[in-house]
């Protein structure tokens, strides 16, 4: 009676638990706003359950060699999974939940037998561990390549390769992975020519590299990229007017289908997909306390599989590394057979997660050589392409990409909505990260703002202070944070190309003195070229095809007499078809037959790229609207110096 | 044991956690490692200039570097010498773009006859490396008179910082072929350069550095005046046989080119290119990149008050 009692409370903890994570989730992301009113983003730790996945502090270690910051608390998470078992899957992931809630709303009306076939293991579940290994070993790349060269560089460290060498063989040997003198001989050769000469003979720096792609499938980023740039955006339309993300149809697609799975099979995503649960599966290998039976027969009524989560089958050899502690079948079993603690089951237990060496080695092979390979493009190098404008703060792109989530979150937080999730323009690998699109959006990159770098939760954007941003006190030297710069298209600017005066991108140059500034010119317009056939002290009366009247009187029209001295011209006050009428008079009144030139004053754009930071506002208010005149593109940022445009940096 | 297990990771975690807990995050420059080229010039002894004029190549440098007291007076049994030459184009050696192959042959026979133990052959062309060294036949050459050539490649290249430079800060340089060398001879035609007024010997070390240089165009005269600190070579040969004076740096016409039939071989580069300013029927006061680097004392614009060594070879 206690047993079942207590059975019963703990789904309901359960279930509140849930709730309480997924609401605080769908909290954080909705207060992921500039402000400091209580619903924005003031002091909400608005990262903890990004910083509270293991797999996304374990990534950047992997690739960075560093926990940054807030990502130490995922300790906290290994640390009660290795204790528990996977109470993060079942207890605190707001994707796990939703996986959960659709399956139970996909099975409701289904019969027992169907359910029970629904939630049996099935051999598939192995491939999240495998996507779990490719993803870790494209993280590895750098620290192979590091390893690899530790013989060459450093001499003392090749004895360590050596000693690694033959540790490992002995271990292949006890675990009878290898058998065999003469073949354990072999292993240790070939560990050893790897570890030591391969250094040698390649520069392995140059082949294998680190991306850090877990963010395409991990739950928790995922799930912020999700709400954060489709779900909020919808009620962010209906509140500000609207926000617009470049790749999010692609993000809605993986989620939305991610969601629809469940209907076919209970938590799919959970089961087949998820490289963060895979991670908790290597995790729980020790895990003291787990699920089990407490006899090897029982009714066999297979209650205890209706409503199971993982597909881990309490009922035979169960699965602990599949079991996501959803507790149903504590409560379902009648008989409690069904217990948690450290007592092994008594129907037996599948020792591992049940992958092949071949499968592991193939993942393993396939991820450390996809890095290479998708930089064959040369994205990284001389191939590196302008328009991708990362957000201020942004680390040097190779170092970005072994950082960066794709969580969202910098473009949640950003208030003008400049920061967009790019689809390919920074290569398969820039999938999802943040890029600067300046067309979208209320404007560019905001001077004073701040918000991205601050609310990366790995640093692949900076934390700038305000002072750095800006180039003040002791960043002035440096000068401001370059995104990139602003190029003027001669061929489409008003003032430039079409007698148009504009220079709206001068006057909303933020930086100050502006890195956008005019040089003054007077044009004598199209069929400008006229003469007089009668003059009085303010009016001129001229030949030739009827003017537009009054469009020469908005104060940017002038009339030069063709034999005048440079300078000398009077603005016109207004027209009629044929008249001018002169602001001011003339020391004489010109003579009839005497030759003019209606001109107009133009303030013509250029560029100064020592002040440029690349904000993009002047792109975003230039008045042609399509294919802007006055573009910014990454070339002088000052994440990669080698980008620099100017020979003084 | 299991329970044991289980303590062991959370330990292992734990303390790698701990240790590699990073607060602050990245810093904003990553400084990295950089090299610095060591001074090749040898204490001033002896003649510094000499300027031979005649239309073979092979006499006049032979006699240019006899006046100077001989090639032993700079390169000594066992030294490693790099000859820095000027293969920017992809170009044949008649358009006079690039140095000349009977030029870097008989340098290289001269430091080998010297008991130099290795010459080095290398540049870091504008083109393709590859077709640059073998169209210039500059490979050839070099190759058959027993200097290796040392291709650039991504590896090559070490960043450089000199000391109160603007320009030259955190560069890429061509360093690998440098390695364990003793000596640098610079090897460099007369020709015109649009942007600078002249492309002479210290123009040459241009082809030392790596990376996007051409926004160093920006500060042409700044930017070899930096390279002239830079790099301080043993010696330069500043072959005036044939002058490009028009359409430079690339060339590209015989129309191009003019007969000048002069060689000189010099331990100090700045007068080397004044003298070769005359050359191009321009003075030294006209290139600025020539006033820098005499006022900074690398070497003297003046070149007639050097007394040079004249000869005169058929």
């Amino acid at each position: 009676m206690w047993t079942k009692l207590t059975a019963m409370n703990i789904v309901t903890v359960r279930r509140i638990a849930q709730i309480f994570f997924f609401a605080l989730f769908v909290w954080f992301c909705v207060v992921t706003s500039v402000g400091d009113r209580w619903w924005q983003l003031r002091g909400w730790p608005v990262n903890w359950l990004l910083q509270l996945d293991p797999l996304v502090a374990f990534g950047t270690l992997l690739t960075t060699k560093t926990v940054y910051a807030g990502l130490l608390w995922a300790l906290a998470t290994v640390v009660l999974t290795i204790l528990l078992g996977r109470f993060f899957c079942g207890w605190v992931c707001p994707f796990g939940a939703v996986h959960q809630f659709i399956g139970w709303l996909g099975r409701r009306r289904k019969k027992h037998a169907v359910r029970v076939a629904m939630n049996q293991y099935h051999n598939g579940q192995a491939i999240k561990y495998y996507i779990l290994i490719a993803m870790l070993a494209a993280a590895s790349g750098g620290l192979l390549a590091e390893v690899l060269r530790w013989p060459r560089e450093k001499p003392v460290m090749g004895l360590v390769v050596l000693a690694a060498s033959l540790i490992l063989t002995l271990w292949f040997a006890t675990r009878k992975v290898v058998s065999g003198w003469k073949k354990t001989a072999e292993w240790f050769m070939g560990l050893l020519f790897i570890g030591t000469a391969l250094g040698f003979l390649v520069r392995p720096e140059v082949i294998v590299a680190s991306s850090l792609q877990t963010g395409l499938l991990d739950p928790i980023p995922l799930i912020h990229r999700s709400m954060n740039l489709v779900i909020l955006t919808a009620f962010d339309g209906l509140a500000t007017g609207s926000r617009f993300y470049m790749a999010a149809w692609s993000i809605a697609a993986v989620f939305l289908a991610a969601l629809l799975l469940n209907l076919w099979m209970p938590r799919f995503y959970c089961r087949f997909v998820c490289p963060l649960g895979a991670l908790f599966g290597v995790l729980v290998h020790w895990t003291p306390w787990r699920i089990g039976k407490r006899q090897g027969e029982c009714s066999g009524c297979e209650l205890c599989e209706n409503n199971c989560e993982g597909a881990c089958d309490p009922f035979g050899k169960i699965h602990p590394h599949e079991c996501l502690l959803c507790m149903n079948c504590l409560r379902a079993c009648r008989q409690a057979q069904m217990t948690y603690g450290p007592r092994r089951s008594a129907a037996g237990e599948v020792p591992s997660p049940g992958l092949t060496r071949r499968g592991f080695l193939t993942a393993a092979a396939s991820g450390l050589a996809a890095v290479p390979a998708v930089r064959l493009a040369g994205l990284l190098n001389q191939n590196w392409n302008p328009g991708v404008v990362r957000p201020p703060g942004a680390l040097a792109e190779e170092d970005f990409l072994q950082r960066c989530i794709k969580c969202g979150q910098c473009m949640r937080v950003c208030p003008t909505n400049v920061i967009q999730p790019a689809t390919l323009e920074a290569g398969w690998e820039g999938l999802w990260s943040p890029i600067l699109n300046f067309r979208v959006g209320t404007s560019g990159c905001q001077l004073n703002c701040i918000a991205c770098g601050n609310v990366c939760p790995t640093a692949a954007i900076r934390p700038l202070s305000l002072d750095e941003k800006l180039g003040r006190s002791e960043f002035e030297e440096r000068g401001p944070f370059r995104m990139g710069t602003a190029f003027m298209d001669r061929g489409r600017c008003l003032p430039w190309a079409m007698d148009k005066p504009c220079i709206v991108c001068q006057e909303n140059c933020p930086v100050s003195p502006k890195a956008i500034y005019v040089r003054e010119e007077f044009q004598a317009v199209r069929d400008g070229a006229r003469t007089i056939t009668a003059a009085a002290a303010d009016r001129l009366t001229l030949d030739g095809a009827a003017l537009r009247p009054g469009t020469l009187g908005t104060g940017d029209y002038f009339v030069r007499l063709e034999n005048a001295a440079a300078g000398e011209r009077r603005l016109i006050a207004d027209n009629s078809g044929q008249d001018l009428k002169v602001a001011g008079s003339w020391p004489a009144v010109p003579a009839a037959g005497s030759r003019i030139f209606i001109e107009v004053r133009l303030q013509k754009p250029y560029i100064d790229p020592a002040r440029c930071t690349g904000c993009g506002v002047c792109e975003h208010e230039c008045p042609v609207s399509g294919l802007r005149a006055i573009r910014v593109s990454a070339e002088n940022e000052s994440r990669n110096k080698r980008h620099s445009l100017m020979a003084r940096a | 044991m299991r329970a044991a297990k289980a303590g062991a990771a959370i330990v292992a975690a734990g303390g790698v956690g701990l240790w590699l807990h990073d607060r602050k995050g990245p810093s904003a420059n990553t400084v990295s490692e950089t090299v610095s080229l060591p001074d090749f010039s040898l204490p001033p002894a002896g003649p510094k200039m000499s300027i031979v004029t005649g239309a073979d190549r092979v006499k006049t440098v032979n006699r240019a570097l006899a006046a100077l007291g001989g090639i032993g007076r700079f390169i000594k049994s066992g030294d490693r010498v790099v000859l820095k030459v000027n293969a920017a184009f992809a170009s044949p050696p008649a358009l006079s773009a690039t140095s000349h192959p009977d030029l870097v042959a008989e340098v290289t026979r001269l430091c080998l006859r010297a008991g130099a133990a290795s010459v080095i052959v290398t540049d870091n062309p504008i083109n393709d490396p590859q077709s640059c060294f073998s169209l210039t036949g500059i490979a050839k050459a070099a190759e058959s008179a027993g200097a290796k050539i040392a291709l650039p490649t991504r590896s090559s290249f070490k960043p450089t910082t000199l000391a109160d430079a603007t320009l030259i800060k955190d560069w890429p340089l061509l360093i690998e072929p440098f390695h364990g060398v003793t000596k640098l001879i610079g090897l460099a035609p007369v020709k015109d350069h649009n942007r600078s007024g002249a492309s002479l010997t210290m123009k040459n070390w241009y082809g030392l550095l790596g990376g996007r240089r051409n926004v160093f165009h920006q500060d042409i005269h700044t930017i070899i005046f930096e390279l002239a600190r830079l790099v301080r070579p043993t010696l330069v040969i500043l072959d005036g046989t044939t002058t490009m004076l028009t359409n430079g740096p690339t060339g590209g016409s015989l129309d191009d080119l003019k007969a000048t039939n002069t060689m000189v071989a010099s331990t100090d580069a700045v007068a080397a290119d004044a003298f070769g300013a005359t050359l191009l029927g321009k003075t030294a006061a006209s290139l600025p990149f020539i006033g820098k680097a005499a006022a900074a004392g690398l070497g003297i614009a003046d070149f007639e008050s050097l007394n040079p060594l004249r000869d005169h070879v058929d």
